[in-house]
């Protein structure tokens, strides 16, 4: 099968998979799913940004909170808003990218990590404390969805779980488009040399800022899905743990597979949901699946899974090529080590 | 016409004068071979005329224009083009799409976000056509890093050389090649069109004075002497620091 062809079929099934999951969930595994899509698309923020310019951020949140409290207080104060309050969520998280970009792109590796970070609890901090503003700890409750066609109404689990998919799949085409683009490609030669880019003639740090700005873009995009899903913004939208687990899912799923977010977005939320029905200490699990993921499949789940396809479709080409397999999982795990070096 | 000029260049790392009044001249269409030995400051005075290293006092000129505070991705858009000593490719990505960052840098195209870059049939094949003329066609597949080192230091001289550079910067082109391998780059440099300004720093005196119309000896961070082969050989001050002291063991 082509690329192509693999690619369009694996489309549909994704589609396919989206549409029948309603008729055979109940209404809270359903909300679960929904709750996923919603993190995988902040999480396709996460990974623009570390599988195509090879920055790990644990900052993510930022946008995505920013665009939480920019729905809910711009629909305090204009009653019955539809489509503004969320044009106005997505142009905060454009704003705060625009705003922090050229601060952040200036560090790479442990750096850009930790500047992130510090965005992030910088905003903790705010709606923390501006209690007039972002209603303190107990947040900003009471935001409705609101019906953005006329008649059709997003109150319902299933009708909301139908808006997320809808806009997971355009984010996810909008993604691919972006990624397979020319101005992808550069990102992914920034990605691996950033001076050789410079030698060749591209505005590297211009490439960045555009970069970093559509991610904070995704991440609104997610936040804003959130604010309506849950009518509650509040300071734990900006917590560490929500921007790490953002990191997280993009490593467990792979960093730069289109759909690795996904997959790791809906382990990571049906893992908490398990475990936290059995301890409360479901984060150390979630920290061993971290350090399991990084030293048994550098390359994520569907990395992993995708090399693992590759190898047995070559083989299946030509016997002569049989002992390439071993050596390229040998490379790829040198590779790790510098990726680990470098991120 | 004089294509770049190097003015009275310092440059300091720290406490350590790199280069010191560094002078150099070079014609449109010159082929130029920079030789010293190690430490003379030879890659510094190609980051300052590549634009990643800025100079504390001189001035860098190219074509009459002034490129001293310019950033290296502006002096790329006016034809300057760079290899590295230290391989430096883009090793993730397929042979094709590296000569592809190659051949958009200087176009629109690197611009679109909103069309696939399959899409560009006639970009790809100006990349197809340059990997069939230096005879990596067969490879444009294969990711970067699984090439051979001599495949790799061929594809640094492409890289640079497909935005059709005016003044091509050669960083030891032949840096850890055998003697066959080294015996493929001097051809490729020399077949390039006559217009081309190229610079080039070299440790092995042979290939140097094979590719070169002239040298320049760099003594630490200094222009040491300048000229043919002929000069260069029978400099006495040359003789002393670089070529041995042959003479005065006779």
């Amino acid at each position: 099968m082509s690329h192509k062809a693999r690619s369009l079929a694996f489309l549909i099934a994704l589609l396919c998979g989206l549409s029948v999951l309603p008729l055979i969930l109940s209404t809270y595994y359903l909300g679960l799913v929904t709750g996923a899509l919603i993190l995988a698309i902040l999480a396709m923020s996460a990974n623009l940004l570390l599988g195509y310019l090879g920055l790990a951020s644990v900052g993510q949140a930022a946008f995505f909170g920013v665009a939480s409290y920019a729905v809910a207080i711009y629909t305090r104060s204009a009653e019955g808003a539809a489509w503004s309050a969320i044009a106005v969520g997505l142009l905060a998280a454009v704003a705060a990218g625009l705003v922090f970009g050229p601060l952040a792109i200036r560090t790479r590796d442990i750096f850009f990590l930790v500047i992130m970070l510090a965005f992030c609890q910088i905003l903790y901090g705010v709606t923390y404390s501006w209690r007039s503003v972002t209603g303190g700890d107990d947040g900003l409750p009471g935001l409705a969805r609101p019906d953005l066609i006329p008649g059709v109404s997003l109150d319902g689990p299933v009708s909301y779980y139908v808006f997320v998919a809808v806009v997971f799949l355009l984010v996810v085409g909008a993604f691919r488009l972006f990624v397979n683009s020319p101005f992808g490609l550069v990102l992914k030669g920034i990605r691996d040399s950033d001076s050789r880019m410079r030698a060749l003639g591209y505005n590297v740090w211009l490439y960045k800022y555009i970069a970093f700005t559509a991610s904070a873009l995704i991440g609104g995009i997610s936040g804003v899905l959130h604010a309506y899903y849950y009518g509650c913004p509040n300071p734990a939208d900006f917590s560490l743990i929500h921007s790490s687990s953002a990191l997280l899912m993009v490593i467990l799923g792979g960093p730069g597979a289109l759909l690795g977010p996904l997959a790791g977005s809906l382990i990571i939320v049906f893992v908490r949901e398990f475990v936290s029905n059995v301890t409360d200490r479901w984060l150390i699990v979630l920290g061993f699946a971290y350090v399991c993921t990084v030293l048994f499949f550098p390359d994520g789940l569907i990395g992993t899974i995708g090399r693992w396809w590759r190898e047995k479709s070559s083989r299946g080409r030509s016997h002569a090529t049989a002992p390439l397999p071993e050596r390229s999982q040998e490379e790829s795990s040198t590779e790790f080590v510098s990726a680990g070096k470098s991120n | 016409m004089i294509a770049l000029e190097v003015d009275n260049v310092d440059v300091r790392f720290g406490g350590l004068q790199v280069l010191t009044n560094c002078r150099l001249s070079v014609k449109a269409g010159e082929k130029r071979a920079i030789i010293g030995p190690n430490g003379a400051g030879k890659t510094t005075l190609f980051n300052v005329i590549s634009g990643t290293v800025r100079p504390v006092a001189g001035r860098v000129v190219s074509f009459k224009r002034d490129i001293t505070r310019s950033p290296a991705h502006v002096r790329a858009s006016l034809g300057l083009a760079r290899t590295f000593q230290i391989t430096n490719l883009f090793g993730n990505l397929s042979v094709l799409e590296n000569i592809l960052l190659g051949l958009q840098a200087l176009t629109r195209t690197k611009y679109v976000f909103y069309r696939m870059t399959s899409s560009f049939t006639e970009l790809i094949g100006n990349a197809v056509a340059l990997l069939r003329d230096w005879g990596l066609e067969g490879k444009k597949d294969h990711p970067v890093r699984s090439l051979s080192h001599g495949e790799q230091r061929q594809l640094e001289i492409i890289l640079a050389l497909a935005s059709k550079p005016k003044i091509l910067l050669l960083d030891e082109p032949t840096q850890g090649l055998s003697t066959a391998e080294t015996g493929l780059v001097v051809p490729m440099v020399r077949s390039l069109e006559a217009s081309t300004t190229v610079l080039f720093i070299e440790h092995d005196m042979d290939v140097a004075f094979q590719m070169a119309d002239k040298i320049t000896v760099l003594y630490y961070g200094s222009v040491l002497a300048d000229g043919t082969e002929e000069e260069i050989r029978s400099d006495p001050n040359v003789a002393e620091v670089y070529l041995g002291l042959e003479n005065h063991d006779a």
